[in-house]
């Protein structure tokens, strides 16, 4: 295969540059070399996107790759081939693997298995805290060298308020993020679901909003304080949406992320399924007026970006009773088609604000390459169908998991082409790439 | 009987419209009946299989089920976890796969995790009665409830039912709202607001004012301390707990003259309720271990398809 590919047609829309216009992309060892109306393909393969959308590679900055330990859920090859499949180019990979990524050689490891077999980029976030045990700061720096772009004890929430201090002070020095999982185990022990009167109808413990808002105020404290810079995964309460906003009101440097099922959905559904262990993660699906505060905090700019949370566990892990089941869904096949169709197609988002907060915003919360259509960028290329009607099928996946609650679900807008560097990773025309 | 019964499976009282609870009740009344004869034993579900899985230690209920399938001449079959393949880390799933194999035509389930009979629903084709699941329902012990109200007042409609104590986690409290609810009685709840769970007014008014809620009572449940349970601190001491919340002869006197006084027992003494209350003329807590068989023979009556309605 020749080098050189022309995108021929397609609406780009690169929200770093302000362009939303139908150009030709012509892509060149691996670079976007050219872009504008009616290109010469000067020997280019041509691919016709007339119709299409053509975003800079969409970044996943939460995913659970779980290799190394936890093979039998996912590799980073099937993670990796989900996340092509699902118009993603890039994925941070969290560091709850076993051993935890608390190391320059597990770093090391994660990077060497994602250059023999991952479709798309992989960057390793290293951990807070040793062993992600929340009392000694791992080696930050050694990390870093390895590849490592953030850190975090996601999964685990660092209790103490010290330690997640002098985390933010160490990683200022290295210019790292530093990304919380915000909860206070004190008050989420032991639950399964959102506090409220669902939980309280359905006899199960239930987590309080407050068990994420008290961590994701204190959090905005300390980066306050230290200068440090703290981005708050998967945020999922009103109190906490009001916290970062107050946050970012007053210069602190916090960003934030929320995703799609957060977004979507919300506890009344563990109702509705009878306990069907897909509605259980963690943080919780919450109520109406958390996942409308949500909604109206990614809209406004308060949330950051979408992230998945893509946590994929095996048939056994779930099936069990509901209280017992790991928490967590796979997310990276389906957060694209659900947010064109339940977000922008339902007119919560314009299209241009979407691919913002999947390409550029992501890049830019962590620092990452890529975000970018411009000139001499990496030719990572998300183009979407917005047309292509289709239902969620989870036996399809390329992920080793199938735990997901929109199961069946019918939805308008696909990814179409997925390419990493100009190397086509995914091609709905031809889906086993 | 006029029309069949609709459910296949007793998850909850939730699913049960007035109605179907009284066609419990009724039958169970006529079941009472037969507990009554001097030869209790009749050939209702002959040739029909029950099995009684209790993944919780439980007296009151698991007997009450072993009466009923026997007066109503069921094959049965107890399996209780603490001497099984449970033990030995065998999952729920693979655990009702095994019976299933047996191909029984109802499991009787007690489980410790909310949902647990709606999880064996969903995996077998036996009929699924819920013998309690964790905070969720205990559907037969406010059918029992029920029977007791009705047998002790001629009526459930109006009646004003005290329901006081650990509300948080019981579910013999939850079913019990539920009921007394669709059957047009008016429950109120009492608890400390650390027993009492956020949204609780979805099922009755609330109060955290023990005279409040058994002033001019007609009937007081109490529930009881579940002490297994709080790992949370919930409460400083069963002794205070006793002083603001436990029934006394003292505090009965606020109630209707002819209040009744239930339990599901086991009893706490001297913590949710007193000795002295516990045995008082007013309390009717061994009746309710008699109408618990009667309900259950109703439930297994009605969910199996009556067999003939020979009873």
């Amino acid at each position: 295969m020749s080098d050189r590919l022309l995108l021929r047609g397609g609406r780009v829309i690169d929200p770093a540059r302000g362009v939303d216009a139908v150009q030709d992309v012509l892509i060149e060892a691996g670079k976007v070399a050219e872009l504008g109306p009616k290109l010469q393909p000067r020997g280019a393969a041509v691919r016709d996107v007339a119709g299409c959308v053509v975003a800079p590679g969409f970044i996943d900055i939460h995913v659970h790759l779980r290799e190394p330990g936890r093979e039998d859920k996912e590799t980073i090859a099937t993670g990796t081939r989900a996340a092509a499949r699902g118009g993603f180019t890039a994925v941070c990979a969290m560091p709850n693997t076993t051993p935890v990524n608390d190391s320059a050689a597990v770093t090391r490891f994660v990077m060497d298995r994602a250059r023999e077999a991952a479709s798309v980029r992989v960057y390793p976030i290293g951990a807070i805290t040793k062993g992600s045990l929340g009392e000694e700061l791992a080696e930050y720096a050694d990390m870093q060298k390895e590849g490592a772009v953030a850190v975090s004890d996601d999964g685990r929430p660092v209790g103490s308020a010290l330690v997640f201090r002098r985390a933010l002070e160490y990683a200022k020095g290295l210019g790292l993020v530093v990304i919380d999982h915000c909860e206070d185990p004190t008050l989420s022990h032991g639950c399964c679901m959102n506090e409220g009167p669902v939980a309280t109808r359905l006899g199960l413990r239930g987590a309080p909003a407050v068990s994420e808002s008290v961590i994701v105020e204190r959090d905005i404290a300390l980066a306050e304080l230290t200068g440090g810079r703290v981005h708050i995964a998967h945020l999922s309460t009103a109190a906490a949406v009001d916290a970062v906003r107050r946050g970012k009101a007053r210069g602190v440097k916090v960003t934030a992320e929320a995703t799609p099922h957060h977004l979507l959905l919300i506890d009344e559904l563990v109702r509705e399924r009878e306990y069907d262990t897909a509605t259980k993660m963690n943080p919780p699906l919450r109520n109406e007026r958390d996942r409308l505060a949500v909604l109206a905090g990614l809209k406004d700019g308060t949330i950051d970006c979408i992230a998945t949370d893509h946590a994929p566990h095996t048939v056994d892990d779930k099936r069990v009773e509901y209280d017992q089941a790991a928490f967590g869904i796979v997310g990276l096949e389906t957060a694209v088609p659900l947010a064109l169709d339940r977000l922008v197609r339902a007119g919560h988002l314009t299209l241009v604000q979407l691919v913002e907060r999947m390409s550029s915003a992501p890049a830019r919360v962590l620092g990452l390459p890529g975000g970018t259509l411009a000139p001499g960028a990496p030719a990572d290329v998300t183009v979407l169908d917005l047309a292509r009607r289709a239902r969620v099928e989870p036996e399809t996946f390329a992920s080793k998991s199938r735990n997901t609650p929109f199961g069946g679900l019918e939805l308008t807008g696909w990814p179409r082409l997925t390419l990493v560097g100009g190397r086509v990773v995914f091609d709905a025309a031809e889906p086993a790439v | 009987m006029s029309a069949p019964f609709p459910h296949r499976h007793l998850l909850g009282i939730e699913p049960l419209a007035a109605e179907h609870i009284v066609a419990l009740l009724d039958t169970a009344e006529t079941m009472r009946e037969v507990l009554g004869r001097p030869i209790k034993k009749v050939p209702t579900l002959r040739g029909r299989s029950v099995v009684n899985l209790f993944y919780e230690a439980s007296t009151r209920t698991r007997s009450s089920f072993e009466m009923a399938e026997r007066v109503l001449s069921a094959d049965s079959l107890s399996i209780a976890t603490a001497t099984s393949s449970v033990q030995k880390g065998e999952t729920l799933l693979d655990t009702a796969k095994n019976l299933e194999a047996m191909n029984p035509d109802m499991i009787i389930m007690r489980h410790g995790s909310s949902g647990a009979p709606h999880f064996l629903a969903r995996h077998c084709k036996a009929s699924i009665v819920n013998a309690g699941d964790g905070a969720h329902e205990h559907p037969t012990q406010a059918l029992l409830d029920a029977l007791t109200l009705r047998q002790k007042k001629g009526r459930i409609e109006g009646l004003k039912v005290a329901i006081v104590g650990d509300v948080v986690h019981s579910r013999v409290a939850r079913s019990n709202a539920l009921l007394l609810t669709k059957l047009g009685a008016r429950p109120i709840l009492c608890g400390p607001p650390p027993l009492l769970p956020i949204g609780v007014e979805q099922y009755a008014p609330v109060t955290t004012r023990i005279d409040e809620a058994i002033e001019g009572a007609d009937a007081i449940m109490m529930l009881r301390l579940q002490r297994e349970r709080m790992s949370g601190a919930f409460l400083p001491s069963t002794r205070e707990y006793h002083t603001l919340y436990g029934l006394t002869v003292e505090r009965v006197k606020k109630a209707k003259p002819d209040v009744i006084i239930l339990h599901p027992g086991p009893m706490n003494r001297g913590v949710e309720i007193a000795s002295e209350v516990a045995d008082g003329p007013y309390s009717v807590i061994l009746d309710q271990v008699t109408n618990g068989v009667a309900v259950r023979m109703a439930v297994l009556y009605l969910l199996l398809g009556g067999g003939g309605g020979e009873a």
